[in-house]
């Protein structure tokens, strides 16, 4: 029996976030080993991370709640709220508490759908999913008819894009709040306790008293919420909003839950691990941009990621055990 | 549902029957009837190939660039036989991942799909290329004995279907999609099988791409990507169960036709262009849920 190296997936991928950032220094057009110019593009990088770390938090939960739990319709649902806000908003600070009220019941209303599509129904929650991408996607022209009128306010780039705290931007300051909310719901709350034992076991977990069904409605509908905070935050710190804005979302998202080690068939995993593989996908694609790859390299290599990735964490048993 | 729909269609488009318009259908439906009838195969083995709209456009891009507007006919039979290995590669380069490294099968072509649609995007940046026009025409004109070509390869597919699934390899898959436990018991080489489900889908999906580079006689990166969830829709309202074991291709034959008609209707009946992309989801999963909803009714009942 040889000895494994026990080294915790999530403190894997900080790790190969710290090694690929020090590489990226390394290139030409890097900062080289200039400090001054480094913390900045640090904050740069992991401000961007941002975003994709809280879109992916709702992708965490519902891969934890199991039965191939997986949310395709994430990268509409960010589009959809970001066009809401931008349009709800239109440029006045007194208006952006009831956009965030109405992304955020709109992302819950979504998600909601699918889990009751994957509960009653009996629907695959992929095939659900991306039926329901299909579907806000067609809402999404209806509604906008291909040009959205509307703008943020300023009150919502002071807070995300500049810096609120000792030259720290808001998103940051937002993102190590929201990790914290994250980790008590999944480590301190019924609720959290519930998910893992959905996600390992439906059948034991039902005969044991926690009721599957509202577990699963609650999951997908947290997550579209938390989509629709993504959405949010997406359009404010971009002050511009178009009808694909949210796509590229949809597929790191599921990669960064993969990376940070959360296992995708579901019952184990942790949102610090997706922090941090939100970080790697972002430094990944920085480093390919960088170094000047065009999209079609980047889509191979973030598709190699995944598989890697995958085929590390996620291998099922083997018949014979 | 076939029945309704056809009915339907008929009216909104009362030369439905007409050798021509019949022809013209059935040559814009047969890329997704391609495509179900490999994701069907998968389906029934207990898996899912979520890559095969990506290797389409894979097959696409290669073909509008390799061969060309202008490209020579023996050239072009080449190529075309090199991207039918294309597509059997990638579809084992699924298998391998899903059925000898154990992974799900669904985030795996998940993550497959998105290394080949980079790959056609990066054979093809930007939409152009193309096949001589004597392809399409002949793809798309071709009637011998007053039938459409697509009837004939059809006819084909469902011939060899039935043949298999006489054989021991047509046992095997139905095996490892009911109880895959119970047919690793009984020595079915369990990866073996779920293996070659990914070859064929990964073949059908190249086929598909040629019928529908003959069909366009253009080159586009991303022609495929929406026809992936049509083929898994096609599959289920074809009756295949998507847990596996159950149903067949016919059925997912059917169902491409069924969704190929709705979108006729769609245009047919006048429905305003932004509205037609949301129309044609909330078909879909109304027709994904159907199964669903007819159980839940009859559990009401009982």
């Amino acid at each position: 029996m040889k000895t494994r190296l026990a080294i915790s997936p999530p403190l894997a991928a900080v790790l190969l976030a710290v090694v690929l950032f020090l590489l990226s220094g390394l290139l030409p057009n890097g900062f080289g080993s200039n400090p001054e110019v480094a913390v900045p593009q640090a904050l740069t990088i992991i401000r961007i991370a941002v975003f994709l770390g809280i879109i992916a938090a709702g992708q965490t939960l519902v891969i934890i709640s199991g039965g191939e739990g997986i949310d395709l319709s994430i990268g509409a649902v960010v589009t959809l709220t970001a066009i809401i806000t931008y349009s709800i908003v239109s440029g006045k600070n007194e208006n952006v508490l009831p956009a965030l009220f109405a992304v955020l019941i709109v992302g819950a209303a979504i998600g909601f759908l699918n889990g009751a599509g994957i509960t009653f129904l009996k629907i695959s929650p992929l095939v659900m999913t991306l039926g329901m991408a299909g579907l806000v996607s067609g809402l999404i022209l209806v509604i906008t008819q291909g040009n959205v009128s509307g703008s943020v306010a300023p009150i919502m780039t002071q807070l995300i894009a500049r810096p609120v705290l000792l030259g720290i931007p808001g998103a940051i300051v937002i993102w190590i709040i929201f990790g914290l909310l994250m980790w008590l719901l999944l480590e301190r709350t019924v609720f959290g306790k519930n998910l893992f034992a959905v996600g390992t076991n439906r059948v034991t977990s039902r005969l044991s008293g926690v009721n599957v069904t509202r577990m699963v409605l609650g999951t997908y509908a947290l997550a579209g919420m938390l989509a629709g905070l993504g959405g949010f935050l997406v359009v404010g710190n971009t002050g511009v909003v178009h009808i694909r804005i949210g796509d590229p979302f949809l597929f790191p998202s599921i990669a960064a839950v993969a990376v940070g080690g959360t296992l995708l068939s579901g019952g184990k995993g942790s949102y610090w691990g997706t922090m941090a593989g939100a970080l790697v996908l972002t430094l990944i694609t920085s480093l390919l941009t960088t170094m000047q790859m065009p999209e079609a390299v980047r889509r191979m290599v973030l598709g190699a990621t995944l598989l890697i990735m995958i085929s590390i964490y996620g291998r099922q048993r083997g018949f014979r055990q | 549902l076939l029945i309704v729909a056809v009915i339907v269609n008929f009216i909104l488009q009362p030369d439905l029957f007409d050798p021509k318009t019949l022809n013209n259908n059935m040559r814009v439906f047969l890329p997704l009837i391609l495509l179900s009838a490999g994701q069907a195969v998968v389906i029934l083995a207990g898996g899912i190939d979520i890559s095969v709209g990506a290797i389409v456009s894979v097959v696409n891009a290669l073909l509008a660039t390799q061969i060309g507007l202008k490209g020579d006919p023996n050239q072009a039979v080449m190529w075309m036989i090199i991207a039918l290995f294309v597509g059997m590669i990638a579809g084992a380069i699924n298998g391998f991942f899903v059925a000898y490294l154990r992974l799900q099968p669904i985030i795996t072509t998940y993550a497959t799909g998105f290394l080949y649609a980079g790959l056609a995007l990066f054979i093809l940046p930007n939409p152009g290329g193309g096949v001589p026009y004597v392809f399409t025409a002949f793809y798309r004109e071709a009637t011998p004995l007053g039938l459409p070509l697509a009837f004939y390869i059809i006819f084909v597919i469902l011939l060899a279907w039935f043949v298999t699934r006489q054989t021991r390899y047509g046992r095997y898959v139905f095996a490892v999609g009911g109880k895959i436990d119970a047919a690793y018991e009984t020595g079915v080489p369990v990866s073996a099988v779920q293996f070659s489900t990914y070859v064929i889908s990964g073949f059908m999906a190249a086929l598909g791409g040629i019928a529908i580079t003959l069909l366009t006689g253009s080159g586009n990166a991303g022609i495929g990507d929406a026809l992936t969830l049509q083929a898994i829709t096609a599959v289920v309202i074809g009756g295949t169960i998507l847990s596996g074991g159950k149903g067949g291709i016919a059925g997912a034959i059917i169902g491409a036709i069924i969704l190929g008609l709705i979108r006729n209707i769609i245009s047919f009946a006048n429905v305003e262009s932004w509205w037609q992309t949301f129309v044609n989801a909330a078909i879909i999963v109304l027709a994904l849920a159907m199964p669903g909803i007819l159980s839940l009714i009859r559990r009401r009942r009982a």
